[in-house]
């Protein structure tokens, strides 16, 4: 289990020099999906021959120097609302259980040209609406820390395949908090790049305005590594942004050959010199009655941990926070009200087996064919933008949206970025949360004004609570400043100290109960949290 | 309202004749989609080429596949604004594209993306011609200071009507139903064809005036060359909203949305149908529904298609695949500065430069692509009238029997310059010319060594003439002498006799004057 202990910088560094097989590296990862898989139901489709192809493409390809990018041979698991070519894509929906795209979306097309090789597609709440995975219509994923807890969503499957081990890497996509609210349940590392930063092109759309593909990764390092890979302008998707993203990445597309960023000494020592002097804002309503005590001292140890690195950390308000929730969800569920009208029946997906009227086929396909979730969100939706209602709910959430942004432009001519907690929470519960789905929504309080604004944010595991929990601290950016994001979020990942992983708790011959245990008491998690400095053990 | 001049107008001996009849007013306003001619669709990269096999050009955007996006052509906002400066319109600088929700199986993400809140050209308007027998007096509410009124400058009258504002959209596929199977079956090849909508306001009255509004749109489109506007293939659809009210009433009448009107006669027909029907009602006590109605041509009838109750909830809200379109001022400029001469001022420059008739002028700027054949071989046969006359006998006829657009007819002006020219020398005689004539046109062949390699040029030379005269002359001693004893009446024999000997090509003008002088 060498292999699945290592960062993807030392992995992507031995298949390089061959020191390790693609070959190898794939079926020790799916020997590892093949054991926790059962249980965790991370995963809806892997294909083992169409892997088996890629990965002999990708050996020759890193042999012939084709592939020699820093992502080359490393594999990766993707989220189910991105469109594969010949590879069932459901967005965890009987409305599209048997979907097989005809075309790649952008981001596995960039994943293709670096070399890497999708390893299956990942479990999801149904078209991306839920924050517990939970609203699947397939399988129920767990939470590796504890299987009685969710792993947070949308995008769960992706983030509970990197922190058990299942796959080095993985994409989700964030609409309202969906990579970094179960990036944060489950102890990862996941990153929000800004609105059109990412190409959106065969990204199954939820709500268009906000929709953003993320990748997720155990280190900051590891995101970053994927994020560059996927980032970049798109022709096909015309909300994409020509803007460079980091002249190291660049400079390294043109020379695949140069690794210097990614072979420089790990962990970067130089974000922690970069954080002296770096002002970092606390919105204190990131912090309010919702965030348990837990959390919220948990976050506010990472501000001190901080600061006394030699960053700069104060408070501030955001009062406009308070709207954030409503605007979100009125915006969300119009736009998905519209996006999801073309699975109606006709062209793919679902369609009734009964018989009758154009009328009644899209009544009962849809129906039929879509979850509770999805139909409470159409409907709000199809509501909000209808005649007599549009100018009440839509255009008033749109001009909040505007003071919204308004508000963090103003925010960010002060400060470099800002700490918050992801989440109010930890992982709830499994079947607790879809009871009361207000107070669902409600969670989202402290991601969803991101989407609204269209910022950067990462979420960078930062403790746990006392039933052994993951809980994430929040850095959000100006837009298109990710690498402000990766330098401090680097940086507190250094000072922190290595963060426990849920599968190292196993050791080879061990049983599978005692892997998904809770971390012991004196791992970093807790101990190395407040801890100044603590850096030690690196 | 009604002011003077238009009581002194509106002759009453134009209109129709039934007494209820006089009493009402016809408000007209038109909802025209005109499908523009750009390589690609309006939101991806698929050609828009009229007539392929069904689905064959299509990709995942214009068939609505989950993740697909649009992008929009760059080409449609270009031919947006062009239509707009050439329609007087404000230009929207910074327009925005909306959805448009509804369900309908050729509607392949079952929304459209249309523009309602900001769309791209504003406030224009259009000037008419019209027939000072025909004009009538203008009463309508809509016709204040704003817009929609007559003026009598030049004797040529005009009417103004005014353009509410233009959109651009995508077009949806075609529907197929197959009766005896029971299925129907979708084309998506015409599934994100760009479209604009031009809406006007309710400034028209009468057919005549539709008609008018709806050719002069339609020229200013053809040469823009931006769509081809034809009714029977749907690239120029017309909705008509015609309602009547009271004669000199300030109050609108309701009014009902005609579909399905394929050609301008069912347009002209249908208006005059609809306002009977409308007039009957209120003639009958009844009320107007509002409702979209479908133009049957063959019944001569039109049928209610859905009540204002059942009127779609769009649900219209901002699209947010595509981007905001901000246009320059020097994008605008640009534009302009490669519009065209449009037609009325070529038509007008033609009767000034080319000394032609204004109804000459008028044909041959019917297409942009001969006016500017005709302008060419006219300079370069010096002979502008003849040109015109050989443009609009022969070669209009030309195309009238092969059926094929000016636009395929690609000859070289210099050719039939040089035929013109060749006639007017009397190098060849009308019948010769007239073959000529369509091979020029139509093979764009050298018509003078084609003259001469069929034997077609004139005798004109001298010598071989004088011969045949001598020969004449010779021949019938006792006509000439019946000539020169002043019978002038023989002097046609003697001639014909000339053309005889040369099979008939002899230049006449040149007999003529030789054989006078030989006798």
């Amino acid at each position: 289990m060498e292999l699945l202990q290592m960062s993807v910088r030392t992995l992507s560094e031995k298949i390089r020099t061959k020191a390790l097989g693609v070959e190898e590296t794939v079926s020790v990862l799916q020997k590892r999906i093949e054991e926790t898989d059962p249980e965790l139901c991370a995963f809806l489709t892997i294909e083992k021959e169409q892997v088996a192809h890629r990965v002999e493409e990708v050996q020759k390809g890193i042999k012939s120097g084709i592939y020699a990018g820093p992502l080359a041979g490393v594999p990766v698991a993707v989220k189910d609302n991105i469109c594969t070519k010949g590879l069932r894509t459901t967005c965890a929906s009987k409305m599209l259980e048997n979907f097989v795209p005809a075309y790649d979306a952008t981001v596995i097309t960039r994943l293709q040209n670096a070399g890497m090789i999708v390893l299956g597609k990942t479990n999801m709440d149904e078209f991306a609406m839920g924050s517990t995975t939970e609203t699947s219509a397939f399988r129920v994923t767990k939470n590796p820390w504890n299987t009685h807890h969710v792993p947070g969503g949308s995008s769960g499957g992706s983030c509970v395949a990197v922190a058990a081990g299942m796959a080095p890497l993985a994409l989700g996509s964030d609409t309202g908090g969906s990579v970094r609210q179960p990036a944060a349940f489950c102890g990862v590392v996941g990153l929000k790049p800004t609105y059109g930063r990412v190409s959106r092109y065969g990204l199954v759309a939820y709500a268009s305005s906000m929709d953003q593909i993320g990748p997720i990764g155990q280190t900051v390092a590891d995101c970053k590594a994927l994020y560059e890979v996927i980032a970049g302008f798109d022709e096909k998707d015309a909300t994409s942004v020509d803007k460079e993203i980091n002249p190291a990445a660049i400079k390294d597309r043109e020379n695949r050959n140069d690794m210097s960023y990614m072979t420089g000494e790990y962990p970067n020592k130089m974000c922690i010199q970069r954080l002296k002097g770096m002002r970092i804002g606390v919105p204190k309503e990131y912090f309010g009655e919702g965030v348990s005590p837990e959390v919220r001292a948990s976050v506010k140890a990472a501000a001190t941990l901080l600061e006394a690195n030699g960053a700069v950390v104060e408070e501030l308000s955001l009062p406009m926070t308070d709207y954030a929730v409503a605007a979100y969800y009125i915006i969300a569920c119009g736009e998905a009200s519209s996006n999801l009208a073309r699975f109606d029946g006709v062209k793919y997906g679902y369609c009734t087996a009964e018989e009758g009227s154009l009328h009644e086929l899209y009544k009962k396909s849809r129906t039929e064919g879509f979850g509770e979730e999805v139909k409470r969100r159409i409907l709000s939706g199809s509501f909000l933008l209808s005649e007599g209602y549009y100018d009440a709910y839509y255009l008033k959430a749109l001009k909040v949206r505007r003071l919204i942004k308004e508000e963090y432009e103003s925010v960010f001519r002060r400060y470099d970025c800002l700490l918050t907690p992801t989440a109010p929470g930890t992982a709830p519960k499994l079947s607790e949360s879809l009871q009361n789905p207000l107070r669902m929504y409600q969670a989202d309080v402290n991601t969803v004004a991101v989407n609204l604004a269209g910022l950067p944010a990462i979420s960078v595991p930062c403790g746990f609570d006392k039933n052994g929990l993951p809980i994430g601290v929040q850095f959000i950016g100006n837009a298109f400043c990710e690498e402000t994001l990766f330098t401090v979020a680097e940086a507190y990942e250094v000072l922190r100290g290595e963060f426990p992983k849920v599968w190292k708790q196993q050791k080879n011959g061990q049983k599978k109960e005692e892997r998904l245990g809770v971390p012991e008491k004196n791992s970093a998690g807790k101990e190395g949290n407040g801890k100044a400095g603590g850096c030690d053990g690196i | 309202m009604e002011s003077k001049n238009v009581e002194k107008t509106a002759p009453v001996k134009g209109r129709p004749k039934t007494a209820e009849c006089r009493r009402y007013d016809t408000v007209i306003g038109l909802e025209v989609h005109i499908e523009l001619s750009t390589k690609t669709k309006i939101f991806c990269g698929c050609s828009t080429k009229f007539g392929a096999l069904p689905n064959t050009q299509t990709c995942p955007v214009c068939t609505g596949m989950p993740g697909s996006l649009p992008v929009l052509n760059k080409k449609v906002v270009e031919y947006a604004i062009a239509l707009g400066l050439a329609t007087n319109c404000r230009i929207n600088q910074r327009t925005l594209f909306d959805r448009k929700n509804y369900f309908y199986p050729d509607n392949p993400q079952d929304y459209q993306i249309s523009q309602l809140y900001e769309p791209i050209c504003l406030d224009g308007y259009l000037e008419i011609a019209q027939d000072e027998g025909e004009k009538r007096g203008s009463s309508t509410a809509s016709e204040n200071k704003t817009g929609g009124g007559t003026s009598t400058v030049c004797k040529k009258a005009t009417k103004t009507i005014r353009i509410h504002e233009m959109h651009m959209e995508e077009d949806a596929g075609k529907l197929t139903h197959d009766e005896s199977e029971g299925i129907s079956l979708v084309d998506y090849n015409r599934s994100g064809v760009p479209l604009i909508e031009i809406v006007s306001e309710p400034d028209m009255e009468t057919a005549e005036e539709v008609i008018a509004y709806l050719e002069k749109l339609r020229m200013i489109c053809l040469y823009l060359g931006i769509s081809d506007c034809k009714l029977q293939e749907g690239s120029m659809r017309v909705d008509v909203n015609l309602s009547v009210k009271e004669a000199g009433s300030d109050i609108l009448g309701t009014r009902t949305e005609m579909k399905n009107l394929n050609s301008f006669k069912a347009i002209t027909r249908a208006i005059a149908a609809e306002r009977e029907r409308q007039i009957a009602l209120l003639e009958s006590g009844e009320k107007v529904e509002q409702e979209t109605r479908r133009w049957d041509d063959t019944a001569g009838a039109s049928y209610s298609m859905r009540s204002k109750e059942d009127s779609k909830d769009y649900r219209y809200f901002p699209e947010p695949d595509v981007m905001p379109v901000v246009i320059s001022d020097a994008w605008i400029e640009e534009i302009k500065q490669r519009q065209p001469e449009f037609k009325e001022e070529k038509a007008a420059r033609f009767e000034r430069e080319y000394g032609i008739p204004a109804y000459d002028a008028d044909i041959l700027t019917q297409s942009r692509h001969l006016a500017s054949l005709f302008e060419e071989t006219a300079t370069l046969s010096g002979q502008p009238k003849k040109t015109a006359n050989w443009f609009m006998g022969e070669l209009f006829r030309i195309i009238k029997e092969t059926g094929k657009e000016p636009e395929e007819f690609t000859f070289s002006p210099k050719h039939a310059a040089d035929l013109i020219v060749a006639v007017e020398e009397g190098k060849i005689n009308q019948a010769g010319a007239k073959e000529v004539f369509a091979k020029v046109v139509l093979e764009d062949i050298e018509p003078l060594s084609y003259m001469e390699q069929h034997g077609l040029m004139s005798l004109s030379d001298e010598g071989a003439l004088q011969a045949a005269i001598e020969e004449v002359i010779a021949e019938n001693g006792a006509i000439v002498e019946e000539y020169r004893s002043g019978k002038d009446k023989v002097f046609g024999f003697l001639v014909g006799q000339v053309m005889k000997k040369t099979k008939g090509k002899a230049d006449p003008g040149k007999v003529n004057e030789l054989l006078k002088r030989n006798l």
